[in-house]
């Protein structure tokens, strides 16, 4: 108990560090390249958190749906928190940037909430706690016309169903 | 012989728009390179008795001359006609509409002629209207109708698709209406509602209350049912929509997303995708006996279908070649061949009704184009170029195109607009069509009277 207690204390300094760091780059950064790694956002402007270390969502790029090893790192961690919390269920939001014709974005919003579903269910969490829906371009968190604002609306968020 | 050159004169008009277009393998939206045919609308008379029944019943003071300012406004609108300023007519229009004096209106440089009579029978709107030949000195079209009086701007449109037919030789597609996405509010938090309104942007009417998102509403070429994509209870399903009686139903029982709906040229089907497990498909459901056909069966997104109007093939988007391009294939799902091959992504493909060609929309280097190709992919032709714009859909004569636009926002997501514009199919006249609100995902009814 109290090594789990040692051990999530550490985790909170680390994460309060990274947040801080994160805030300081956010600032002090001009260019992309802090927050977009070969066309996908890496930065933490938009995300919540399910949990304490456990971001709500995933980035792509451009036309992609591959899951990046920085998404699928977050989703592992997402699907431990699940598989932790068994009454929870989720529904995955896909979502794609303005800049796509708006039919073709919707599948393309629900292809990738699906690579984020699949992830999910490799790694223990049950196909009948998830759900999935599309929002295309209708939904962005960024409304800004440039590239990092297109980065950080090509996105998967799992969100609380219950 | 004189007649003759009037008619020569319009075909004319169209060779050299036809042939320009030919010409255009970059985009060029240059315009005014059209000599427009000029016509005189008289305003359409009025007695004096049927002048205050028309006041009393419309509050409209001069009916007569807004029915020609109706009719004006549509010529002006489709780059055709050049409409002169009514204040160098020399006639009245009653005499005008008895016996024109040709040399007057000659004089004026006009070609063509309209005048007309207005008169309230039984409480009810009666129009007679004449088209005039002004070089030949002849009446070319005599015409009269009779209906409620609420109905007078139907009547302008109505007269202008029967002048536009009788001077191009080309049904016209003033008569129609437009259905669209209505949008108001932040990017973030966009409002979206179902909106009609008649093809120059009057009598705009709101289908939906903006509770949930709604998006691509489309007409049935052969009633006026719509179908729509809404995100009722936050499930993303295709409706169905009878826009006289406004009863609404969802389109099949799918466990997945359905998007991206059309009607069959007959009417009677709903070609639409079906979104389960990361892969979309097309389907068809027959609207009667909502028997579901499976279309398109591969990993690939497959979406945006559209049918050829004999109803024997079908266009659609896919990313089966790793990006997005245009395929057409038999409208069992057979014999599917790409057609898209420029440099590119290509979306959203429309066949048009005349079926000769597919309206496309284009992104090449961070620009989109609106264009047309041959249904076998030759002859590509790019109408416009903007930041951002998709959707093309025809106009029932299958000459002008409706779309939207998006501008670009700045970096706080200001100065974001969604507009209609149109485009015939010369890339000449462009125009921005003027709604109440912010607009997207236009559709073009049929002609509603024939």
């Amino acid at each position: 108990m109290n090594l789990s207690k040692i051990l999530k204390n550490t985790f909170l300094v680390i994460l309060l560090s990274m947040v801080v760091s994160a805030c300081a780059t956010k600032k002090t950064a001009t260019n992309l390249d802090s927050q977009i790694q070969g066309d996908v956002y890496t930065g933490t402007d938009t995300v919540e958190y399910l949990a304490k270390g456990v971001p709500d969502r995933v980035f792509f790029a451009t036309n992609e749906t591959i899951l990046t090893t920085m998404s699928r790192d977050t989703l592992r961690k997402q699907a431990a928190w699940l598989r932790e919390n068994p009454s929870v269920n989720v529904v995955l939001e896909g979502h794609a940037d303005e800049r796509g014709t708006r039919e073709y974005n919707l599948a393309l919003g629900e292809r990738r909430a699906n690579a984020a579903k699949d992830y999910l269910m490799t790694y223990g969490v049950s196909a009948d706690r998830i759900s999935v829906i599309s929002y295309g371009k209708e939904r962005p968190v960024d409304s800004g016309s440039n590239p990092l604002s297109w980065s950080k609306n090509r996105r998967s968020v799992t969100v609380k169903a219950n | 012989m004189k007649k003759f050159r009037l008619i020569l004169n319009i075909i004319l008009i169209l060779f050299i728009s036809i042939s320009k277009s030919y010409s255009l393998v970059e985009v060029d939206i240059t315009r005014g390179n059209l000599n427009p045919l000029p016509i005189a609308v008289s305003p359409l008379f009025q007695d004096n008795n049927s002048n205050t029944f028309f006041e009393n019943e419309l509050e409209i003071k001069d009916l007569g001359s807004e029915i020609s300012k109706v009719i004006e406004n549509n010529l002006k609108q489709s780059g055709l006609f050049n409409p002169l300023s009514k204040d160098a007519f020399l006639q009245k229009p009653d005499i005008a509409h008895l016996k024109p004096r040709f040399e007057d209106w000659a004089l004026i440089k006009s070609q063509a002629l309209i005048t007309g009579k207005v008169t309230a029978i039984n409480e009810k709107l009666k129009v007679e209207f004449r088209l005039w030949d002004v070089l030949a000195g002849r009446e070319m079209l005599a015409l009269a109708f009779t209906t409620v009086p609420s109905n007078w701007r139907r009547v302008g449109h109505i007269i202008t698709d029967k002048v536009y037919q009788r001077l191009t030789g080309e049904k016209g597609y003033f008569d129609t209406r437009i259905i669209y996405v209505s949008e108001e509010g932040p990017k973030t938090q966009r409002i979206k509602k179902l909106a009609i309104m008649d093809q120059d942007g009057f009598n705009t009417k709101y289908l939906t209350l903006g509770n949930e998102l709604v998006l691509t509403p489309r007409f049935n070429p052969t009633n006026q049912m719509v179908t729509y994509l809404s995100y009722f209870r936050n499930l993303p399903r295709v409706y169905l929509l009878d826009i006289e009686t406004g009863i609404q139903e969802v389109v099949g029982d799918f466990p997945g997303m359905t998007f991206a709906p059309r009607f069959s040229p007959d009417g009677k089907k709903i070609i639409m995708s079906f979104a389960k497990d990361g892969n979309s498909d097309i389907y068809t459901m027959d609207i009667e006996n909502r028997i579901v056909e499976r279309i398109t069966n591969h990993p690939s997104i497959d979406t945006s279908p559209s049918y050829s109007p004999d109803g024997k093939f079908i266009t659609f988007n896919s990313d089966r070649s790793g990006y997005q391009q245009i395929y057409v294939m038999k409208s069992d799902g057979s014999d599917v061949k790409r057609i898209s091959f420029g440099k590119g992504l290509y979306g959203t493909p429309v066949w048009s009704p005349r079926g000769d060609l597919i309206a496309f929309t284009k992104l090449h280097k961070g620009k989109f184009y609106i264009g047309v190709m041959r249904v076998d992919g030759k002859g590509e032709r790019l109408l416009t170029e903007n930041y951002y714009q998709e959707a093309p859909s025809w106009a029932p004569n299958g000459r002008v195109l409706i779309f939207y636009r998006e501008t670009k926002s700045n970096d706080k997501g200001e100065g974001f607009t969604a507009k209609l514009w149109s485009i015939d199919l010369t890339g000449y006249n462009e125009r921005m069509v003027n709604t109440e609100t912010d607009a997207s995902d236009p559709s073009w009814s049929s002609l509603l009277s024939n």
